[in-house]
C-alpha cells in the first residue's frame, strides 16, 4: 500500500483527497435524506407462515400472503420501498429492539407487555380464536367442552392469545413452535384440539378434510405493526396510510382475497371501538417466573438422565462389539457409531417424532412408533449419545493392559468374569470423567427438544422472557440454574480424575 | 524390612506334582520359537530356566499356563494332558484344570490396581472356586502374613513397593492352592535390595515342596536354590543339569557365551 502511494505523482494526491471528500459528502446527504429515500426493512417469518407471509408453493423464491399485499399497499401509500427480511418469529421483538430492521409485521398481537416496550401502529386486523378438532370428534363441540372434559390436550403456539386463554382456563396444552405441527399432531391423535388465530386455522385446518372447525370464533385480539419507541414519526405516517387503505376498501379487498375477511373487521374503521389495551399488565416478579424455570430445569434433568441411561445401555454393548465382536458385528457397530455421530440431533428428533409416526400411519405399523415427545427426545439423545459413549468406553476398556486379562486368566477367571470384576472397574476410572463431561454437554444439548413440543429450561426461558420482555433478568436466572446443574458435575469429574489417576498408577 | 515368616499356612495341602513336556513345538508365523522341546520336572523339584533373550523362555511358561497355544507335542501336568486339538486350541476344561494346578507370577506383577492387597488375593478363590468368603479372607490374611505383608493387607498396589507388590502376587497365586508355580523373571523389575525379599519367599516355598519352574537371570540364586538348570536358546534346550554342572562347568559354547555375558 505505502509502496503504491509513493509512486503516485503529486497531483494524484489531490485527486484522491477530492474523491474522499465527495464520498463523505454523499454519505452525509444520504444520512439526512434517510427518512424519505431509504427502503423500510420489514421483518417477518416466511417459514410455514400462511396466510400471513409464506413461500409461494409454485415459486419458492417468492413470498406471498396477505401481509405481503398489505406491505405493497403501504409502500405505495408511504411512497417508500418496503424490503422484506426473513426473521425467526420468536425473535421478532428482540430483533426490533436491537435495531436489526425497521418494523415487524407478522401477525404480531398487541399485548400490554409488548406495548410497554414497543410502539404499535393502528391495528390492521382483528383476529379471533378458532377451535379445530378431528373430523370424527364427537366429544368436543365448543371451547367450553375442552374445560369440562377431562384428559383433553389442546395444541397451540407459544406466546399467543390462545395460550393465555388455555392456561387461564387451566386446560392442558402442548406448545409448538410452528403452525404446521399442531394440526399434524391433531390428525395423528396425539392431541385432541388446536386453538389458534383464525387466519392460521383457515390456512392449515380448513383445507384438511380430516379436521373441522367447532364453535364460533371468539376472543378478539389485534394484529398491528410493531416499531421501536423512537420511531413515533414513522408510526404516524403508517397510521395515516393504514387509515386510507381501510377507508378506500383496499384492505377489505386484500382480506377477501385471502378469505380472512369477516364482519369483525368493520371495527377497524372506528378507533373508539378498539379495546387495544384491555388486559392489565402482569407482574413478572422472580417469585412468579422462577418456579416455572425450576419446572423447566426438572424436565431438562429428567430427559438428560434417562437419555444418558439409554446411552450407557446401548453404548457399552456397542463398545464391546467393536472390541471383541466377530467381524460382521464389529462392522455393524462401527456403522452405528459413524451414523449417529454424523447426524444432527435436531434431524433425528424430527424424524423420530414426526417422520416415524407418519410412516407408521402410512404403512399401518400401529401405535408402537407413535412416540410421545418425551419418548422421542430420550430415544433421540440416547441413540446419539450412545455413539459418543461407546467411543469413550472403547478407549477406556482398550487402555487396560492385556497383562490384566492374562493375570486373571491364569487365576482361572473366565473372560466375562474378568471383564466384570477386573477390566470394567478399572476402565470406569478412565471412562467416568469424560462421561461426566458428556453428561454436562447433554444437559445443555437437550435445549433443542423444544422443536418437538417439550418445554424444558431453555424453552421456558424463551417463553417467559418473550412475554415479560425481561430478557436479561430471566436470562441470568436461567443461566444460574444451568450452572447449578453443571458446575458441581464438572468438579466431580475433575475430582474423580485426580483421585483415580493416582490409584491406577502401578 | 519384614522378613517372610517361615512357619504356619502351607501353600498347598496336596502333594506336589510333576510336569512333563514332550516334543512341544511353537511357531509365530514362520518363526520357530520352541523347537521340539522335551523336559521333565519332578514333583517338588525347582528348575531354573535361563538363556539368551528371545530364546523362548517366556513362551514356554505361557504354554504351560495356556496363555499361548502350541502346534505340536504334549504337556502333562499331573494327571492332565495339554494337547492342541484340530482347531489348534486346548479344550477349555483341561485348561481350567491345569491352571488350578499351576500358578503363574509375572515380571510386571499385574496386580489388580483397583483392589487392595487382600482383595487381590481373595478375588479368584471366591469368584472362581466359590469358596466361603470368610474362610478365604482368613486364609488370605495368613498368606499375606506368610509373605511378610500382614501389616499391609488393606494397602492398594500403588501404595506398595515393587518387592511388596511381587510378594502380593505370589500370595495371590498361592491362594488358589496350586501345586506348582511358574515364575517369569519375577525379580527383573526390582531394585537389587528388593530382589532378596522375593527370592526368600520362593526358597521358603521350595522347602515346603512346591514344584517351581522359574525363568531367571539371577545366576547366584539359581546356583543356590535350583535343583536343576535348563538353558534354552534359539528354541532348543542346549544344556540341562544340576547347577554345579551347567553353571560352573558348561558344556556348550552357547551356554558359555551366555553365562559370560550375564556374569559380566
Ligand atoms: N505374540 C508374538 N508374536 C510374534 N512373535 C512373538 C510373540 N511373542 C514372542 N514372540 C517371539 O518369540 C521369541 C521368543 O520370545 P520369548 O518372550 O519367549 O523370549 P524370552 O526367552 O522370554 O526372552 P526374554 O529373556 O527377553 O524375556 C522372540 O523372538 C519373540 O520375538
Ligand atoms: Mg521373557
Amino acid at each position: 500500500m505505502t509502496l503504491h502511494f509513493r509512486v503516485l505523482p503529486r497531483h494524484d494526491w489531490r485527486w484522491l483527497l477530492w474523491c474522499a471528500g465527495l464520498v463523505l459528502c454523499l454519505s452525509t446527504t444520504h444520512v439526512s435524506a434517510q427518512d424519505d429515500n431509504k427502503p423500510l426493512i420489514w421483518a417477518a417469518d416466511a417459514e410455514g407462515g400462511a396466510p400471513y407471509i409464506y413461500k409461494d408453493p409454485k415459486d419458492p423464491n417468492h413470498n406471498i400472503g396477505f401481509e405481503v399485499d398489505l406491505a405493497q399497499a403501504l409502500s405505495r401509500e408511504l411512497g417508500r420501498p418496503i424490503v422484506f427480511k426473513q426473521y425467526q418469529f420468536n425473535s421478532l421483538v428482540s430483533g426490533l429492539l436491537r435495531g436489526d430492521f425497521d418494523l415487524a409485521m407478522n401477525g404480531l398481537e398487541v399485548t400490554p407487555d409488548r406495548r410497554a416496550k414497543l410502539l404499535f401502529s393502528h391495528p390492521y386486523y382483528i383476529f379471533q380464536q378458532q377451535l379445530v378438532v378431528r373430523a370424527d370428534e364427537t366429544r368436543i363441540k365448543s371451547f367450553a367442552d375442552c374445560q369440562k372434559l377431562s384428559g383433553i390436550t389442546v395444541g397451540t403456539l407459544e406466546d399467543t392469545a390462545a395460550l393465555r386463554l388455555l392456561s387461564h382456563d387451566q386446560i392442558t396444552t402442548k406448545i409448538y413452535d410452528n403452525q404446521v405441527e399442531p394440526y399434524a399432531d391433531l390428525e395423528l391423535g396425539r392431541i385432541d384440539a388446536v386453538l389458534l388465530d383464525l387466519p392460521i386455522a383457515v390456512s392449515y385446518a380448513q383445507p384438511n378434510d380430516n379436521l373441522k372447525f367447532v364453535g364460533e370464533p371468539f376472543a378478539e385480539g389485534y394484529y398491528a405493526i410493531a416499531l421501536r419507541k423512537d420511531q413515533r414519526e414513522l408510526v404516524e405516517k403508517i397510521d395515516r396510510a393504514l387509515a386510507k387503505l381501510i377507508a378506500n376498501g383496499e384492505l377489505q379487498h386484500i382480506y377477501e382475497k385471502w378469505q380472512i375477511w369477516n364482519d369483525e373487521q368493520d371495527k377497524l374503521a372506528h378507533s373508539s371501538s378498539l379495546d387495544v389495551a384491555a388486559e392489565s399488565q402482569q407482574l413478572w416478579t422472580l417469585s412468579r417466573y422462577f418456579p416455572l424455570l425450576v419446572d423447566g430445569a426438572k424436565t431438562t434433568v429428567f430427559i438428560s438422565l434417562l437419555s444418558m441411561l439409554l446411552a450407557i445401555a446401548i453404548g457399552l454393548p456397542i463398545a464391546m462389539l467393536r472390541l471383541y465382536g466377530p467381524l460382521p458385528l464389529r462392522i455393524l457397530a462401527t456403522l452405528y457409531v459413524e451414523f449417529f455421530r454424523g447426524i444432527p440431533v435436531l434431524l433425528l428428533l424430527y424424524f423420530l417424532y414426526y417422520g416415524l409416526s407418519g410412516m407408521a400411519k402410512a404403512y399401518g405399523w400401529g401405535h408402537w412408533f407413535d412416540l410421545q415427545p418425551f419418548q422421542a427426545a430420550i430415544l433421540g439423545f440416547g441413540l446419539i449419545y450412545a455413539a459418543y459413549e461407546s467411543e469413550i468406553y472403547r478407549a477406556g476398556i482398550g487402555s487396560i493392559a492385556p497383562g490384566q486379562w492374562e493375570a486373571a486368566e491364569s487365576l482361572g477367571m473366565s473372560k466375562p468374569l474378568t471383564f466384570r470384576r477386573i477390566i470394567l472397574p478399572q476402565a470406569m476410572r478412565i471412562i467416568l470423567p469424560p462421561m461426566t463431561n458428556d453428561f454436562v454437554a447433554l444437559l445443555k444439548d437437550t435445549s433443542v427438544v423444544s422443536v418437538i413440543a417439550v418445554v424444558e429450561l431453555t424453552k421456558q426461558y424463551q417463553m417467559l422472557s418473550k412475554s415479560s420482555m425481561k430478557y436479561l433478568e430471566i436470562g441470568i436466572a436461567t443461566a444460574a440454574l444451568y450452572l447449578v446443574m453443571s458446575v458441581p458435575l464438572g468438579y466431580l469429574s475433575r475430582y474423580l480424575e485426580k483421585r483415580w489417576n493416582k490409584q491406577t498408577l502401578r | 524390612m519384614s522378613q517372610p515368616a517361615t512357619t504356619e499356612v502351607p501353600a498347598t495341602t496336596q502333594p506336589p506334582m510333576s510336569i512333563k513336556l514332550q516334543g512341544v513345538t511353537k511357531r509365530y508365523g514362520s518363526n520357530l520359537i520352541l523347537d521340539n522341546i522335551s523336559l521333565d520336572v519332578a514333583p517338588g523339584e525347582t528348575v531354573a530356566l535361563i538363556g539368551p533373550s528371545g530364546g523362548g523362555k517366556s513362551t514356554l511358561l505361557r504354554c504351560l499356563n495356556c496363555l499361548n497355544t502350541f502346534e505340536a507335542g504334549q504337556i502333562h501336568v499331573g494327571p492332565h494332558i495339554l494337547q492342541p486339538d484340530s482347531s489348534g486350541e486346548v479344550p477349555g476344561a483341561v485348561r481350567q484344570q491345569v491352571r488350578r494346578l499351576l500358578g503363574m507370577i509375572f515380571q510386571d506383577f499385574q496386580l489388580f490396581p483397583h483392589l487392595t492387597a487382600l482383595q487381590n488375593v481373595i478375588e479368584a478363590p471366591i469368584q472362581v472356586l466359590h469358596r466361603n468368603p470368610e474362610e478365604v479372607r482368613e486364609r488370605g490374611m495368613k498368606l499375606l502374613e506368610r509373605v511378610g505383608l500382614g501389616a499391609r493387607t488393606h494397602a492398594y498396589p500403588h501404595q506398595l513397593s515393587g518387592g511388596q507388590k511381587q510378594r502380593v502376587a505370589i500370595a495371590r497365586a498361592l491362594a488358589m492352592e496350586p501345586r506348582g508355580l511358574l515364575c517369569d523373571e519375577i525379580t527383573s523389575a526390582l531394585d537389587p535390595e528388593l530382589k532378596g525379599e522375593v527370592l526368600d519367599v520362593l526358597e521358603d516355598l521350595k522347602r515346603e515342596g512346591m514344584t517351581l519352574l522359574m525363568v531367571t537371570h539371577e545366576i547366584g540364586f539359581a546356583r543356590r536354590a535350583a535343583d536343576r538348570v535348563v538353558v534354552l536358546a534359539g528354541g532348543k534346550i542346549v544344556e540341562n543339569g544340576p547347577p554345579s554342572q551347567v553353571i560352573d562347568a558348561p558344556q556348550t559354547e552357547r551356554t558359555k557365551t551366555f553365562l559370560s555375558r550375564v556374569l559380566g
